[in-house]
């Protein structure tokens, strides 16, 4: 069996930016280091004959789990708004975006 | 579309499903509601919240398929990444690698028939809106954030490329929002975003070439917009490469009052969503029974409806291209019921879709609930000339209001009756007499003259106000012309 790639620097920036982190240098170091340890614990599954287990897409053995369509009480606005860093028009007011929505 | 070139068109549509509630919360689905009313720790991405499937909102993505003629089949849940604050949680939950329905088709009003590549289930957005001074999103200091539409189930609905002209395009738009609302899952109403489609095109020089590059237009709010934007769209394509440039892959945005689209983002742009599996979800597993029942709920899709219409017509005779819109807008309005109702009381298949297409179309939402006994009634009575056109519409208009009723008693109380042949052959002379110039071309017949009939039928229904009967009318000029 091939040898899993290891996660590279250049993939951490990538992440990182998709989330918008802002990382030092030493940052993008150490959290490349941090997480391929995690992969390569999680890549010790590839080690495993796995030839006759099926795909699990989930841990736990249930299926639809469905409620029924019928309203329930939701949260007041001005609480809602109350927590928010500011508010114009009853809605929430954040940074300019730059583009549309995707 | 130029000579020499055929554009391949893709439509991606987005439905909002007609559900009381949102896809993984309680709050209520509400177009229109004050701002962030309709909000929980659910759909503002609270912690410590988990989302729980609405039982309603799978069945009617399972309509969807049913009627789309998909293979409903198990399905999961993803996360869909991406920074934007439309979602509070700063991702999407939706299908992606198993979704609810795979390979159906749609069959157009022409006969072609556009293949459903899959119809999957995910959350709308919040609605943003940006303040500043342009008012669009690159002169905006800050943006503003609704989240009521957050969470609010949507059925995205992905065609095959085959689709080969902006008239395909609209047709299908136009037909896939009929079986929409047929099947109950949508209200179809584009204006309100609860339909979107977005279009992707591209142009190749035949049709036994492989397919150009294509570009996505978003932003079309109307099926006319759609059209427009394709023949646009395909024509920019093909100055670029006829000017020896390429098409590049990209998004764009459809500008309604320039006419034209323009870049929103290149392939190079394209987000990096990150899919996972949802592990607040556990998989969605309907069985053949459960899919069956769904199946139970369904009512006749459109092209079904309207074939059953066009069948009434030609077992009377025939069917003109008239007719033929005239079933098309019946059936939009959900008001066949009438015409088959009256057609199976009797009553010639021909008038029956003429009044209903004509009048009780424009009171749609009262006809849809008017008795089809008093409608097969009152067109019994109009057929057999105890009404005339004019009376019998106004009966209609009271019919529609009380939702039913006696079309005689209606009539009796409006004074109709009808006019005796005597006196109605003396109104018919006395207009004669005051028009000798006019009869004298009626009587000379030809094209021009045979027109002047309606000239002479409008004064007698004047001078009887309405009461006279038109076929007894043309009858008795024809007889006095001979």
């Amino acid at each position: 069996m091939d040898e899993p790639k290891r996660l590279t620097r250049a993939e951490v920036a990538h992440v990182a930016v998709l989330a918008r982190l802002d990382l030092s240098e030493e940052e993008l170091d150490l959290y490349t280091e941090q997480l391929a340890q995690v992969l390569d614990h999680a890549a010790d599954v590839a080690s495993l004959d796995l030839a006759g287990v099926a795909p699990t897409a989930h841990a736990l053995a249930v299926t639809n789990v469905l409620r029924p369509d019928e309203p329930t009480p939701g949260v007041d606005r001005e609480e809602v708004l109350a927590q928010a860093p500011s508010v114009e028009d009853h809605r929430f007011r954040v940074p300019r975006i730059l583009g549309e929505a995707p | 579309m130029k000579p020499g070139w055929e554009m391949v068109i893709g439509l991606e549509v987005h439905c909002e499903l007609k559900t009381a509630t949102k896809l993984f919360c309680g709050c209520p689905n509400m177009f229109g509601d004050e701002p962030n009313t309709n909000v929980c720790p659910v759909c503002l991405g609270l912690p410590g919240s988990l989302p729980v499937l609405n039982q309603k909102a799978v069945e009617l993505a399972m309509a969807i398929g049913t009627a789309l003629d998909c293979e409903i089949r198990s399905s999961t849940f993803h996360r869909k990444n991406y920074f934007y604050p439309d979602q509070a949680k700063d991702y999407q939950i939706s299908q992606y690698d198993e979704p609810i329905n795979v390979n159906g088709h749609l069959d157009l009003p022409d006969g072609t028939q556009v293949g459903i590549e899959r119809a999957h289930m995910e959350e709308d957005t919040g609605k943003t809106s940006h303040s500043g001074i342009s008012g669009r999103i690159h002169g905006a200091a800050y943006s503003l954030v609704d989240y009521n539409r957050s969470g609010v189930p949507l059925v995205e609905i992905v065609s095959a490329p085959d689709m080969r002209s902006s008239a395909q395009a609209r047709a299908y738009a136009t037909e896939l929002r009929a079986v929409l609302v047929a099947s109950g899952a949508s209200d179809g109403k584009m204006e309100e975003g609860s339909m979107r489609v977005d279009a992707n095109v591209s142009v190749r020089r035949s049709s036994d070439d492989p397919f150009g590059t294509r570009c996505e237009i978003k932003n079309l709010n109307s099926v006319r917009s759609l059209g427009r934007a394709i023949e646009f769209e395909a024509e920019r394509q093909i100055v670029l490469i006829e000017s020896g440039e390429r098409v590049v892959q990209q998004t764009r945005h459809w500008d309604e009052d320039a006419g034209r689209t323009v870049t929103l983002r290149s392939k190079e742009d394209a987000y990096d969503y990150r899919y996972f599996l949802e592990p607040d979800l556990v998989p969605l597993v309907p069985d053949a029974e459960w899919i069956g029942a769904v199946a139970d709920t369904l009512g006749l899709m459109p092209a079904k409806r309207r074939s059953r219409l066009i069948e009434l017509l030609e077992d009377a005779g025939g069917v003109t291209d008239a007719q033929v819109d005239q079933v098309a807008t019946v059936v939009d309005l959900g008001l066949d019921e009438l015409v088959i109702a009256a057609a199976a009381g009797g009553v010639a298949s021909s008038l029956a879709l003429t009044r209903t297409a004509n009048e009780a179309a424009t009171d749609a939402d009262r006809a849809r609930r008017l008795d089809p006994v008093s409608y097969t009634a009152l067109l019994t009575m109009e057929a057999g000339g105890s009404l005339s056109a004019t009376q019998a519409k106004a009966v209609l208009a009271d019919l529609l209001v009380a939702g039913g009723g006696d079309p005689a008693a209606i009539a009796k109380a409006k004074g109709f009756e009808v006019m005796s042949e005597d006196s109605l052959t003396s109104v018919i002379a006395d207009a004669v007499a005051a028009h000798p110039d006019e009869w004298a071309r009626y009587c000379e017949g030809g094209e021009k003259g045979d027109k002047l009939a309606g000239f002479f039928t409008g004064l007698v229904m004047k001078a009887t106000r309405g009461q006279a009967n038109g076929k007894a009318v043309a009858a008795e000029l024809h007889r006095l012309r001979a």
